[in-house]
């Protein structure tokens, strides 16, 4: 080790990021080379969707165009609708229950707790969901589909939550109350503050699956209420019957838009959000 | 003085306790979590505990009454052979993306380690595909992999020789290409998981065995690959368990195609739905449930026994 040459030691140091950049442009850059010009070309050009840039560029009416015919502006009305009061109800419910599964600890409590997060495992039953749903008048609606993400996604709440509850130091509470607080002022006050980035990251993992999700949202809402994977479901399958390959992929650049600026600005907090949850 | 004092605190003691549990129900009241129990036992529970009763009906589109038919359901799906069919491949997805997925997520973390630009940029890059929708993924790689695709065109100019390999084709090889595609689309966040797994392993450790004269590999094999462990079992469960439950890029690629030798557990449930035949996908529902439920606590029990053994 010690006797390698100074040009042996130059071209190990090159190696490491040689390496990430040819991984990045062979995995990822690729892909994305492929999407961005075949949104630009015309249909008789996009049959074959390649790495050749498009003779004459037009992304911007490609997109105008499936903007309109895929119904976007509606879908995305559609997919905030059922999102936002999901993901909000989701956190408020999931913080207020962790919080007593965190500090209760009898043997009903750990009950509790195991079935509360068994849902981050156990998959939902897709089927039964839309006859309970026709059953209390909810099928096909925003608030059934509402109902349907925030039982599913509860338990990741929890999970997440309940396990940075117990990080918290008793005596934080304990001072509070001291002073005379109610146990809804102790949770607004002492608890809620110290969860921001615990709930920060839980609000963005479950805004990625509901603003992704197709599969329940076919079963649910298919046919009634418009979401961005759900028209991209319908426009691909009228579109690759007509091999309008430049339209599809349209489509993916502006669905993914939203997700993917949120992600350049917070992408740090993010990253490091995701990863100080998932290893203990 | 040990002795007298003992047998009065064993006396107060239950008062004690007793005391601390009203206090601490009373500091932590009951109906905080009275809401998100509703939600989790109507909107979760009650379905999954539908799945038991419906199973055994023949609830279909195609009349309005429901009666009990015994194991019917189950019968007909064993006779047609799409039970056990769907259940193998689901499987060899799951286990095929978990493998995938964790490969690439650690040659990813390995390669991206440390903490440069480059290789900050390249981290965030790397989670792109996993913002993006599963549904779009899947679309896009139906067109790189096409027979006249981009892929078979690079193959072919490669080799000089003509180059059409039916990627989506093939009723033994498409199910590993369908799971490498879940695996890119995910291996980003199983990159994250590794790249925090490592920065917690301590350097003096790293360091005391780059004295004895141990090289990468063999400091990899000895020393970081089993401090990992804990990354590992997150990595490996979440891959396996979630992968049973996939849908979107199989439907998006072959729709569980070609003939059927990609048709997960869900594929088949979302097709029968759409064909009316409600009590046959409730069945196969409820198998995919008792399935990850099965496999969910010997796989983590598993991985749990590994990291402690360490």
């Amino acid at each position: 080790m010690t006797t390698a040459s100074p040009t042996l030691k130059r071209a190990r140091r090159l190696m490491q990021p040689t390496a990430a950049i040819l991984l990045t442009v062979l995995l990822l850059g690729v892909p994305f080379m492929i999407i961005i010009f075949t949104a630009g070309k015309d249909q008789g050009a996009a049959l074959n969707p390649d790495l050749s840039p498009p003779a004459t560029w037009q992304l911007w009416s490609n997109l105008a165009t499936v903007l309109d015919e895929g119904n976007m502006v509606q879908a995305l009305f559609g997919s905030l609708l059922v999102m936002v009061p999901s993901v909000l109800l989701v956190l408020v419910l999931g913080s207020l229950a962790s919080w007593i599964l965190a500090r209760r600890s009898s043997r009903s409590m750990a009950v509790l707790y195991a079935l509360a997060i068994s849902g981050i495992v156990l998959p939902p039953a897709v089927v039964t969901i839309v006859l309970l749903l026709r059953q209390l008048g909810l099928a096909g609606t925003a608030i059934g589909m509402i109902s349907v993400y925030t039982g599913m996604y509860l338990s990741t709440v929890i999970f997440f939550v309940t396990g940075f509850i117990r990080t918290i130091p008793m005596e934080l509470e304990e001072a509070a109350r001291m002073d005379g607080a109610g146990p809804f002022r102790v949770f607004w006050k002492v608890i809620v503050p110290l969860l921001t980035p615990t709930l920060a990251t839980a609000s963005i993992l479950i805004c990625l699956y509901i603003w992704n999700d197709v599969f329940y949202a076919l079963f649910v809402i298919g046919g009634r209420i418009d979401t961005l994977p759900l028209n991209l479901f319908d426009v691909a399958s009228a579109g690759l019957y007509l091999q309008r390959w430049h339209m599809i992929f349209s489509y993916i650049i502006l669905m993914s838009l939203p997700l993917l600026t949120v992600f350049v600005f917070l992408q740090r907090k993010i990253i490091s959000g995701i990863t100080s949850g998932a290893v203990k | 003085m040990t002795t007298t004092l003992l047998p009065a605190r064993r006396k107060d003691q239950p008062r004690d306790a007793r005391l601390a549990d009203r206090r601490s129900r009373q500091d932590h009241p009951s109906w905080f979590l009275w809401p998100a129990l509703a939600m989790l036992v109507i909107f979760f529970f009650t379905p999954t505990i539908y799945n038991f009763v419906y199973a055994f009906t023949d609830w279909s589109s195609f009349k309005s009454e429901i009666g009990f038919v015994g194991f019917d359901n189950f019968v007909k799906l064993l006779q047609n052979g799409s039970l056990l069919s769907d259940l193998r491949v689901t499987l060899i997805y799951a286990i095929l993306v978990a493998i995938f997925q964790n490969l690439f997520g650690l040659g990813l973390a390995l390669v991206l380690e440390r903490d440069t630009r480059i290789n900050r940029f390249a981290r965030a890059a790397f989670f792109v595909p996993v913002i993006m929708s599963a549904l779009a993924v899947g679309y896009v790689f139906q067109a790189i992999l096409k027979p006249d695709g981009v892929l078979n065109n690079f193959l072919t100019t490669l080799t000089g020789g003509e180059v059409s390999i039916p990627w989506l084709g093939s009723t033994t090889w498409t199910i590993v290409v369908v799971a490498i595609i879940h695996a890119w689309k995910w291996m980003g966040l199983s990159m994250l998981i590794y790249l925090a797994g490592l920065k917690t392993i301590n350097e003096e450790v790293i360091e005391a065995a780059q004295l004895d004269g141990a090289g990468y590999w063999r400091i990899f094999k000895a020393v970081r690959w089993p401090l990992l462990a804990p990354a590992v079992t997150f990595n490996f469960a979440t891959a396996l368990l979630g992968s049973m439950n996939g849908f979107d890029i199989v439907q998006a690629t072959t729709a569980g195609g070609p003939g059927g030798s990609t048709e997960l557990l869900n594929i088949f449930i979302f097709r029968t739905f759409g064909q009316g035949l409600f009590a046959q996908a409730t069945a196969m529902s409820l198998v995919l449930f008792l399935v990850v439920a099965l496999l969910a606590f010997p796989v983590i029990i598993y991985l749990r026994r590994r990291e402690r053994v360490l």
